[in-house]
């Protein structure tokens, strides 16, 4: 097990390395020179030279590179270029209410979308299994902006029910629940779909194994065997699929913070991106994939735990 | 969604069955019919929205910015006037345009690579499924923004970013089958008679690896369509005055508090786009493999 | 009571398949009274499982009941609501089924499984289950009988696994009891070991106990009768010793000459029945067995019924008579 972990964490530096060093390669190798950009057509070469140097990018490539990650191991992501505040501290502020969102989210969606693929599968082949069907597929398809601003439309605009914009009041734990309603319901909606086709199709799949006829043999009423004997089997492949999902749960808040005014990793790397502020994107970018890594590899291992058989293949 | 979907599976369903054809089967489903309507629409938009369309999409007339629908102008204007029914027509060319271009690029590029990662030798296979691994191992928005800071929005760094997104799951899929080929009898057989990795590559692989490859491509269009909509709806994608589904649902957007005919009609073809296309890949792939199918009667 | 505990009256099973209607059982009639073994034999494919999977009320979803009743105590299971067949399996009829390795489910411990088994017990708590649970895996000869409710299936060997589904399937007491290849799935030794344990249980078990088996030493150390099916027919049915002895119907005999066991000196070729066992979507007119016998002739293309041969014995075959 121990080894496993090693194992993935390793591949997991491997590949972040590998992201840091293709994003400084691009903005090495990119024609035209970013602080032109930024600082647009009026700008004098000592104001472009001196940018430059405030952003790091007048090293040598692989310097910039060994340099970055030299001070990430200390926590040191650099110096915001437009605030003069340290990377870091900005990005750790950020962080929290996007992790609040993503969770609140998940976590509405897991709480209905898990017992609607059950459902589905007591009364396959019902009506209720084909409109959950008809729904999943739907919802599933439908972007996660074009929610939130209808969402917006109808609850914050038409009937005035949910805060439009921002997170609440700072402290005010009532107010900031009240702010997360829509946004939550926005990353969700399509969650609650992906959520109860996985599990209705990894249930189904498991439902044909032997020893849910023995549950049935011994007389088990349909909905014990489906949650008690069928869902701890069938969550497993939905549980890593979850994981690899969750960049998506990051794409959808940067479009609902961006919507609905809301702090966060979303919203702070869109402006960086809109005013190609490099140490906020290259911090962002960093801090976002680290996180990614880290759940698959929570993830698969948490699957150990639910699965005694894989458990003992690691414990070897 | 579409990575749930295992289009192997559906080559190896893909047998000829007496009865019925699997498009013909495919379409006789409500959910099939409604899909390959909406998405015929689209098309048909796409390709003669010079003549359907009733104005200019760019032509600006803010004397009438932001109005309702009227004999004029059936789902009212924007903030500059312009038409909203000819932009969305428009739109649908952007759409339609962005994604066959860039899911084009991802094809061939996700082609070549996954047959040198699947026939080349073994250190460069190594560093391909790492290179994969990597690109999938970024969440995709992130990506996405990265490359769009340090190349500057526009339409070209959209098809360049949807394209690199998108090449690892094609990559993949033609590695595998490569992989699954190289091992085959006839392979083997062809290759103890001397004929040439081109011969090889050209008679044998193409022609099994294209049919997943086309399948696949057709799950991505949905996605695609929705992430250029998402970028322009952010103003890093199609940069204004092209009109996209997204730059006009951002209108809408910033005129909430004014006007909410525009906000509504630039989410509709979204949302009909994705479930037109959703539900005729869907049903496309019902038709098609008969596996699934029987797992859906159990 | 006044019929037999179990009676299996002209039972008729389809499965609906891709290629067509598969007629897995045709014009079925079975019985067993209480304290009896009755065995059912057939090769591969003659719809035994299927017969054991009707009287547990476990088809699959495509099999379709065409005809017949499966009366228990009198009363037609399939005629009762599917609460009431519910609740009838595992308190009285009880299954242990082929593959010991796949009959648990491999993320619940053995004792969660033993305990949600006597889920029928309303009146008996937790803790007194779990320790009737103990009771029953030493009663099947597993050691450490308390420490394996803690574990999981996969810890266990095939031998111990099947020990304990027979153990699960004799918690509740339940009248009928059906093996449903008990043995085929392990090895000669442990094999031996499940038929002695099963010798053992029926002593001091008198219930029923329907054995399903392609393997005839499995059949003749445990039953008291014995069916033999063929192509979803019975076509034999005889006290163990007569059928060993006496064997009417060219099938069971034919079945017979191929057991290994049997053989007095050693064989250069092992003996075997010619052909395949028929396509069950496209049945002959006449006797199923015709297209593989050696003594057909035209008689055989009219379907046999079953001949009585004397009291309980019979076969379907025109070449017998009494």
């Amino acid at each position: 097990m121990l080894r496993y972990a090693i194992k993935r964490i390793g591949l997991g530096l491997l590949i972040l390395i590998i992201v840091m060093v293709g994003m400084y390669a691009a903005v090495f190798l990119v024609p035209g020179d970013p602080a032109a950009v930024a600082l647009g057509p009026r700008a004098t070469p000592e104001m472009k030279r001196m940018l430059m140097e405030r952003m790091g990018l007048d090293q040598p490539l692989i310097w910039q590179v060994v340099n970055f990650f030299r001070n990430a191991l200390t926590g040191n992501l650099g110096i915001d270029v437009w605030s003069k505040r340290p990377v870091g501290t900005i990005i750790a502020e950020a962080l929290p209410n996007t992790l609040v969102l993503g969770v609140a989210s998940i976590g509405w969606s897991m709480l209905l979308g898990v017992p609607l693929g059950c459902f589905a599968v007591v009364y396959r082949d019902g009506w209720l299994d084909r409109l959950v069907g008809i729904l999943s597929v739907s919802v599933i398809a439908l972007p996660s902006f074009v929610v939130s601003i209808y969402a917006l439309l109808l609850f914050a605009v038409k009937f005035n029910v949910f805060p439009a914009i921002g997170a609440g009041q700072p402290g005010n734990v009532a107010s900031q629940i009240h702010a997360l309603v829509l946004p939550c319901f926005a990353i969700g909606l399509g969650w609650v779909g992906y959520l109860a086709r996985l599990v209705r199709a990894s249930m189904l799949e498991v439902m044909g194994e032997p020893h849910i006829r023995t549950a049935r043999a011994f007389g088990l009423p349909e909905w014990r065997v489906v949650f008690r004997f069928a869902l701890r089997i069938a969550i497993v492949p939905t549980i890593s699929l979850v994981a690899v999902g969750l960049g998506g749960i990051l794409s959808s808040a940067v479009f609902v913070e961006v919507i609905f005014a809301r702090p966060g990793i979303g919203s702070l790397i869109y402006n960086a991106v809109t005013s190609r502020n490099y140490p906020i994107v290259m911090g962002t970018v960093l801090v976002t994939t680290a996180l990614y890594v880290a759940i698959t590899i929570t993830a698969d291992l948490l699957i150990a735990r639910l699965d005694p058989r894989v458990r003992d293949v690691f414990r070897d | 969604m579409s990575s749930a979907i295992d289009p192997r599976q559906l080559a190896a369903g893909a047998e000829p069955r007496p009865n019925a054809g699997p498009l013909r089967r495919a379409l006789a489903s409500p959910m099939g019919a409604f899909g390959l309507t909406i998405v015929a629409i689209i098309v048909i938009l796409a390709l003669f929205a010079g003549l359907l369309a009733p104005y200019d999409p760019l032509k600006i007339d803010v004397v009438h910015k932001l109005e309702g629908p009227s004999a004029a102008h059936w789902i009212g204007t924007d903030n500059l006037g312009r038409d909203t029914l000819s932009r969305i027509f428009y739109g649908a060319r952007v759409a339609l345009g962005v994604a066959c271009v860039s899911i084009g690029l991802a094809m061939i590029a996700g082609l070549l690579l996954g047959l040198v990662a699947g026939y080349g030798p073994r250190w460069l296979d190594g560093i391909l499924v790492l290179f994969f691994d990597s690109m999938s191992a970024l969440p995709m928005i992130m990506f996405a923004l990265a490359v769009i800071t340090v190349l500057g929005p526009g339409t070209g760094t959209l098809i360049l970013v949807i394209a690199l997104v998108s090449i690892p799951g094609y990559g993949r899929l033609v590695r595998a089958q490569t992989l699954g080929l190289k091992r085959s009898d006839f392979i083997v057989a062809e290759r103890s008679l001397d004929a040439g990795p081109a011969r090889i590559i050209l008679v044998h692989l193409l022609p099994n690896v294209v049919g997943p490859l086309i399948i696949l491509a057709s799950m991505d269009i949905p996605v695609v369509i929705m992430l250029e909509a998402g970028l322009s709806f952010l103003g890093l994608g199609v940069r204004p005055p092209t009109p996209s589904w997204g730059s006009i649902l951002y209108d809408g957007y910033n005129a909430l508090r004014s006007s909410t005919t525009l906000v509504i009609a630039g989410g509709l073809p979204l949302v009909l786009a994705t479930l037109g296309f959703t539900f005729l890949g869907e049903a496309l792939r019902d038709g098609l493999d008969p596996k699934l199918q029987r797992r859906g009667l159990r | 009571m006044t019929g037999p505990l179990l009676s299996v009256r002209g039972l008729s099973v389809n499965f609906r398949t891709p290629q067509g209607i598969v007629r897995a059982l045709g014009n079925v009639s079975i019985q067993a009274g209480a304290g009896e073994v009755v065995g059912i034999v057939g090769e591969s494919g003659c719809g035994k499982s299927t017969l054991a999977a009707a009287v547990g009320n476990l088809l699959p979803g495509n099999a379709e009941i065409a005809a017949g009743e499966i009366r228990f105590r009198d009363r037609d299971i399939l005629r009762l609501g599917s609460d009431a067949q519910r609740q009838l399996r595992g308190r009285e009829i009880a299954m242990v089924f082929q593959d010991p390795m796949t009959a648990f489910s491999p993320v619940l411990t053995i004792g969660e499984q033993l305990i949600e088994f006597q889920h029928q017990m309303t009146d008996v708590d937790k803790a007194e289950k779990r320790r009737r649970a103990e009771a029953m895996l030493a009663r099947v000869g597993i050691s450490d009988a308390g420490l394996r409710l803690n574990g999981y299936p996969h810890e266990m060997s095939g031998g111990m696994r099947q020990r304990t589904a027979i153990a699960a399937a004799l918690l509740m007491s339940p009248s009928l009891l059906i093996a449903d290849e008990p043995t085929t799935a392990l090895d000669v030794t442990l094999e031996a070991q499940i038929i002695y344990l099963l010798r053992t249980l029926r002593r001091d078990y008198n219930g029923a106990i329907v054995v399903v088996s392609h393997h005839l030493g499995v059949i003749a150390e445990l039953c008291d009768r014995v069916y033999v099916m063929y192509a979803g027919e019975v076509v034999e049915s005889a006290p163990v010793d007569a059928l060993f002895h006496q064997a009417r119907h060219p099938y069971t005999r034919a079945l017979l000459e191929c057991d290994p066991a049997r053989l007095d000196q050693p064989a250069e070729f092992l003996p075997t029945i010619a052909g395949e066992i028929p396509d069950l979507t496209v049945l002959p007119d006449g006797c199923s067995f015709a297209p593989r016998c050696a003594l057909a002739d035209d008689r055989c293309r009219i379907r046999p019924e079953l001949t009585s041969l004397s009291e309980d014995h019979a076969a379907r075959c025109h070449r017998v008579s009494p």
